[in-house]
């Protein structure tokens, strides 16, 4: 995807690292990198909220998927950068284990893992963006949710399949056999990122890798960020194992509404298929997820059930501050985007509008 | 090696987990017929069977089990048979 456009000193201060052409350069500008991000980190007020420092983290974790256009993708393992990460995860997993709610800790096992899982994720939340989508959203929110999504969902699963070589047993089979689903067990047109591409463009939105990373709020790029952190730390596999099992549980009730909003608008399956399969294929991952996978995990490994649980509630936490995002904006009658609304070079015919 | 009801692979086996409160995992190489006996196409290899009766995609599982509170009590049978 292309560089990230500047939040603040630090994200300015990394694009211009990474696209330096003159060596000589380099270390001035690696000295000003390490002084502005460590101001920065010492002084904000909620790293989860700052837009700065997230879209610093979501570029440098980009080296580790597809790279960044005109960047050397050496950077990705440069004693720099990773410093740079590290300083900026201390903080974010600190901000985390401070705020995340933590219910009552289940005795290691399948049973009691899934059992607590469950009532986790049951726990109603508050105001839905699902809801509203079914029911309330105009064609340019319906867009603006599938922006805010791109983000995560354009590469979907990536983050955690990380976690394959750092589990073993019942919990990596699990985990391989949730993902080869996600990818679409071989089928190219299956794969659910490009199911969701599919879905973009049947709204006229582009579908390019990052296209719309500069135009969502910190806390979107928050929600993908924690799951690179917890899935590239072998430290983290129980929290990664904990937010897929949570993703997963609370994604078949929501896409079905989120389906049901699409229909609603008048787009037709080519356009659905992403939630209505999601609908079919999470019911599924569900239950492998929970059992498997972050249960199984714990029998493995007894000392990762606090891990297990804080990933999963991370996952609610997060993902319920970027739809409050959504709602906040929407129901104030405003765009949920960075720079207001949609720029007018995008295409805005949906192409799968019947109306 | 132990057979986990969860992670027994292979075509040969077919293995239906009861998974606790939800529905019934299906594993193996297998084929859902509809009354009529025509096969009811499956969209992944791992399929979960609706055994609550309120799914919208049914044989399929919709994950609508959870919102009417769909209990499995006596505790489902995890491999030996009650
Ligand atoms: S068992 Fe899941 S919807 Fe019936």
């Amino acid at each position: 995807m292309k560089l990230p456009g500047d939040r603040g000193p630090v994200s300015s201060a990394l694009g211009a690292l990474l696209t330096n052409p003159e060596p000589a350069a380099e270390p001035d500008l690696i000295r000003i990198l390490r002084d502005t991000a460590a101001r920065a980190i010492r002084d904000t007020d909620d790293i989860l909220l700052d837009e700065d420092l997230q879209s610093a983290l979501y570029a440098a974790y980009e080296l580790r998927y597809g790279g960044l256009t005109g960047v050397d993708d050496a950077w990705e393992w440069n004693a720099d950068v990773l410093a740079l990460c590290a300083a900026i995860e201390s903080r974010f997993e600190q901000a985390l284990r401070d705020r995340v709610p933590m219910p009552p800790l289940p005795a290691p096992g399948v049973d009691t893992v899934a059992a607590a899982l469950f009532e986790l994720t049951g726990a109603d939340t508050g105001p839905s963006v699902s809801r509203y989508l079914a029911k309330k959203a105009t064609d340019e929110q319906a867009r603006e949710f599938l922006i805010h999504r791109s983000v995560y969902q354009l590469k979907e699963a990536d983050p955690h399949s990380w976690a394959i070589p750092r589990l073993r047993g019942r919990a990596k089979a699990a985990l391989v056999e949730i993902q080869a689903d996600e990818y679409g067990g071989g089928r190219l047109a299956h794969m659910h990122s490009e199911l969701f591409a599919r879905t973009m463009r049947g709204l006229g939105l582009d579908d390019t890798p990052g296209g719309y990373v500069d135009m969502v709020p910190a806390i979107v790029l928050a929600s993908s960020n924690m799951m690179t952190m917890f899935g590239t730390q072998r430290r983290l596999r129980g929290a990664i194992a904990g937010h897929l099992a949570a993703f997963e549980m609370t994604s078949s009730l929501p896409n079905r509404q989120y389906g049901n909003g699409f229909r609603r608008l008048g787009y037709d399956q080519s356009v659905t298929f992403y939630f209505d399969e999601h609908v079919e294929a999470d019911a599924v991952h569900e239950q492998i997820a929970a059992r498997d996978l972050a249960g199984g995990l714990t029998e493995d490994e007894p000392g990762l059930v606090e891990d297990v649980v804080f990933g999963a509630s991370a996952c609610l936490f997060v993902d319920s501050l970027a739809g409050a995002a959504l709602l906040t904006a929407w129901t104030a009658g405003e765009s949920a985007l960075r720079g207001g609304t949609l720029e007018p070079t995008v295409a805005l015919e949906p192409a799968g509008a019947l109306s | 090696m132990t057979e986990q009801a969860g992670t027994s692979g292979g075509d040969a086996t077919v293995s239906i987990t009861a998974c606790p409160n939800g529905p019934l995992l299906v594993r193996g190489r297998f084929e859902i017929l509809a009354p009529a006996g025509e096969v009811i196409p499956s969209r992944r290899k791992t399929v979960a069977l609706c055994r609550c009766g309120i799914s919208t995609l049914k044989p399929f599982c919709d994950g609508s089990h959870k919102a009417v509170g769909f209990t499995t009590e006596p505790e489902a049978p995890t491999g030996q048979p009650a």
